[in-house]
């Protein structure tokens, strides 16, 4: 067998934004009829890359060549018209329109400027069941979940263009079922000859989906290697360019705390969220919370912030009954609560770092009384050295940072408050090894600096690493408390999760 | 079975508002039916055509409008303009009308463009680009006069008085045809042509029309420039209801377009609704009026009443609507 023409190639790719060199002399390749996988942590220029050759970013320096012949897109529809078809982790269709309609529009079959309806419903039913999908094309596309809205989304771009599909994180928001179809949606692509580009930060489904992958790290090429010959710990020490130490040094469980009760909770509970619960939160304990999505983790969090008033039960802090009524009444017992949703929840794009991170204590003084700008630039200085955030500018504006290097941003910004309680929802979700491990650290250095933590996270691995009490959560109840003794394994706590009692 | 699930299920969702409409406007004809006699009849349902004939057509224009997400405050000072302009013309200068009338359209769909290419390109908020162009053109209604400049014009007095007979000794107006044509026009165009189907894309959400490689600069332009052309339009078909030209017809008319445009069940967020219920919000409208004429004892301000109460129902329907869909 002879290795196929690259379908695509781009090389010596070089691309600067103001202050930021974003790619520098990158190479790429994508072969016909192959997944291959773009690699690298947060901010490595996974995303430049995409956008460049999709036509969004012109570039400084460097070709592309599709088929042989050399290309410059102006913008996405270029892009699209050669041959190259991009479909973003957030489903970029009109929800309103009709399954048909979304895969059709702008190329509606037509004549004599009319648009034959009938003949763009059976067309679009006919390209759905070519990848296996049965649903009612004349539906409205919000009718159908995420997933079935990602999957309309892949047949709009083989339609227009079968030759280069590019997927960028389309699994991070689905779950397992999911994935697995959209796999075997990818699989039967792949044989009819697609060339398939996909960005994902799990590495258990790029491992099981693809051949060839390409890692970036800070904007260079770190290499192109074929998905079996390289193993997970290489593929990870090569994007984040350091030995994993750095990460074992986690590794060790943490001790139990014998301190004193900070939070006590007491048949807390809220109808239609969460049932009443009962958990005690000790001085620089981590706490972890474990289940399913939607099981209720993002719902105590809630209660024991304020957001969401209590129907039942009490809540003492210090062994002093209070009430919290208002996120407010919460953050003056010292009580910060960083949300799982950065960017609806938390930051403001258009503002700078620095004025991101005193949002929050600035919040707490009051309008009345500013925070001096010398006062200002000391916490902002020392908190992007201890986070190391990047790029370490104050003046920066967020939405031009990664996601990692947001959501340390998000954490200094409680921190500056100097909680005794530090709610924490899926810190790590959509970030990189790199920044993940960081976080983790930092959880890990806050706890032993007496800060209690309660930490929220869908990866077990990780709740299991921090946390020195587990509490496992499912169908909105709390059904169990485990110690992170040596018996607990993530085997146990998931078993736990499944049938609701420890086994 | 999902399939078969919807495909039982009575009547779609996305067709609820434009019911919930048609019901209200059958509910209110029994309603005036049984309370006052001689109101039953075909007629007065015709008479609202005839009375309201102007404001369908602007209506129409602001469905585009609306549907895309934008707003056109516009339209009521730019049916004053064309009055005004139409009536200058032939009373004063002597114009014929056949060369009045395409001018004048012409005028209003360019200030639609040039309202339209101002919102797109310097990315400003329709509301105020729509409401500068209010200022502006009921402004130049009064360089052009500040009092009432009635029309005499043959072909003008002919086109107001004749009727257009319909079996059973009902009439409408040839105004009420030319609002009927606009309409269907306007619904074909939505629903058959890819201008369109730009049009609901772009309502749905303009990035991802965008990314979809849709025209959207050109649709966003469009629509302003067909509501401009309808209110001129609007403004033509009013000169011809009351011979003349005034800077001060079509006060507020504006939000009697939005108001019915909303009561026919289109989103104000853009993406959702019908140009039938469009017409629907117009004869609702229409009845309110006749509702209250036929009362004789109320003032006419109850009309505003019962919109303000109306257009709040439908809101907060819409709300509720948007809600559910959401969960």
């Amino acid at each position: 067998m002879t290795a196929p023409t690259p379908i695509l190639r781009m090389s010596g790719i070089s691309k600067e934004f103001p202050g930021v060199k974003a790619l520098s002399g990158v190479d790429f390749r994508l072969l016909p009829g192959e997944v291959h996988a773009l690699m690298g942590e947060n901010g490595a220029g996974k995303s430049t890359l995409i956008k460049v050759l999709t036509g969004v970013h012109d570039i400084d320096a460097g070709e592309i060549e599709l088929g042989g012949r050399k290309v410059a897109f102006a913008d996405p529809s270029a892009a699209q018209q050669a041959g190259i078809s991009t479909v973003y982790q957030e489903v970029n269709l009109c929800t309103n329109l009709s399954v048909a309609e979304n895969i059709f529009i702008g190329r509606e079959p037509r004549r004599l400027g009319r648009i034959q309806w009938g003949r763009m419903r059976r067309r679009a039913a006919e390209l759905l069941a070519r990848l296996e999908l049965d649903i009612d094309v004349s539906a409205p596309l919000s009718s159908y979940s995420l997933a079935m809205q990602q999957m309309v989304a892949i047949a709009r771009a083989v339609d227009i263009s079968a030759r280069v599909l590019i997927l960028d994180e389309p699994t991070s928001s689905l779950d397992t079922g999911e994935v697995a179809q959209l796999f075997r949606v990818m699989r039967k692509l792949k044989e009819e000859g697609i060339a398939i580009l996909f960005v994902s930060h799990f590495l258990d489904q790029v491992y099981e989906i693809s051949d060839r992958m390409t890692i970036l790290r800070n904007g260079r090429l770190v290499g192109e290697h074929l998905t079996s010959e390289l193993g997970q710990v290489e593929l990870v020490g090569k994007m984040i360019g350091r030995e994993l130490a750095d990460l074992e040094k986690l590794e060790g469980k943490p001790l139990a705390r014998e301190t004193e009760t900070l939070v006590e909770a007491e048949d807390l509970g809220r109808a239609g969220a969460v049932e009443p619960f009962t958990l005690t939160i000790h001085e620089g304990e981590v706490v972890g919370l474990a289940g399913l999505l939607g099981s209720g983790r993002t719902e105590i969090a809630r209660l024991l912030f304020g957001a969401d008033h209590a129907g039942t039960g009490s809540l003492k802090i210090d062994g002093r009954p209070v009430s919290l009524r208002t996120p407010r009444a919460a953050m003056n017992h010292r009580i910060a609560f960083c949300s799982e949703n950065r960017r609806a929840e938390g930051l403001i794009p258009d503002l700078t770092v620095r004025e991101n991170l005193i949002l929050a204590l600035q919040a707490a003084r009051g309008w009345s009384r500013p925070i001096p700008r010398r006062k200002q630039d000391e916490l902002v200085e020392k908190y992007i050295s201890v986070l190391k955030i990047s790029p370490a500018d104050p003046e920066q504006l967020i939405r031009n940072l990664s996601g990692g290097n947001q959501q340390k941003v998000m954490l200094a910004r409680w921190l500056i408050l100097e909680p005794r309680l530090l709610i924490l929802d899926e810190p790590t979700r959509g970030i990189d090894v790199g920044a993940k491990a960081e976080i983790q650290r930092l959880v890990a250095s806050l706890s032993d600096g007496g800060m209690a933590v309660l930490f929220i996270s869908a990866e077990l691995e990780e709740v299991l690493r921090l946390s020195h009490k587990i509490g496992v959560l499912r169908d909105r109840r709390l059904v169990a408390e485990l110690d992170n003794d040596d018996d607990l394994t993530t085997d146990v706590l998931m078993e736990t999760i499944a049938s609701g009692a420890r086994a | 079975m999902s399939v078969l699930v919807t495909r039982r299920r009575a009547v779609p969702r996305k067709y609820v508002p434009v019911l919930v409409t048609a019901c209200l406007f059958v509910a209110m004809f029994a309603a005036g039916g049984v309370r006052y006699d001689s109101f039953a009849t075909g007629q007065v349902v015709l008479n609202v055509f005839i009375d309201n004939a102007f404001l369908l057509v602007v209506a129409v224009g602001m469905t585009f409008v609306i549907l895309t997400g934008g707003i056109d405050l516009s339209v009521g000072a730019v049916v004053a303009l064309s009055t005004m302009i139409s009536a200058s013309l032939v009373t004063d200068q002597g114009w014929p009308s056949a060369a009045v009338i395409p001018l004048v359209l012409a005028i209003g769909a360019a200030l639609g463009w040039a309202m339209g290419c101002i919102i797109h390109y310097f990315e400003i908020q329709p509301f105020i680009v729509t409401l500068a162009g209010m200022f502006l053109a009921r402004g130049l209604c009064y360089t052009i006069g500040t009092d009432s400049i009635s029309i005499t014009d043959e072909t003008y007095t002919a086109l107001a008085q004749a009727r257009v007979d319909l079996p059973g000794g009902m009439f409408v107006s040839p105004s009420v045809v030319i609002a009927l044509v606009v309409v269907l026009v306007a619904a074909y165009v939505l629903h058959y042509t890819r201008l369109g189907r730009n049009v609901y894309a772009t309502g749905g959400s303009e990035q991802s029309a965008l990314l979809m490689g849709l025209p959207v600069a050109r649709t966003k332009i469009a629509v302003y420039t067909i509501s401009g052309f309808c209110s001129a339009l609007g403004g033509v078909l009013l000169s011809l209801y009351m011979l003349s030209g005034y800077g001060l017809h079509a006060v507020g008319m504006e939000l009697d377009a939005i108001a019915a445009v909303v009561i026919g069940g289109t989103l104000l967020t853009g993406g959702s609704g019908y140009l039938l219920g469009t017409v629907l919000g117009v004869l609702v409208l229409g009845l309110i009026q006749t509702i209250i004429s036929f009362e004789g004892t109320l003032s006419s301000w109850w009309t505003k009443i019962f919109i303000g109460l109306l257009l709040l129902v439908f809101i907060l329907l819409q709300r509720l609507i948007s809600v559910r869909r959401r969960t």
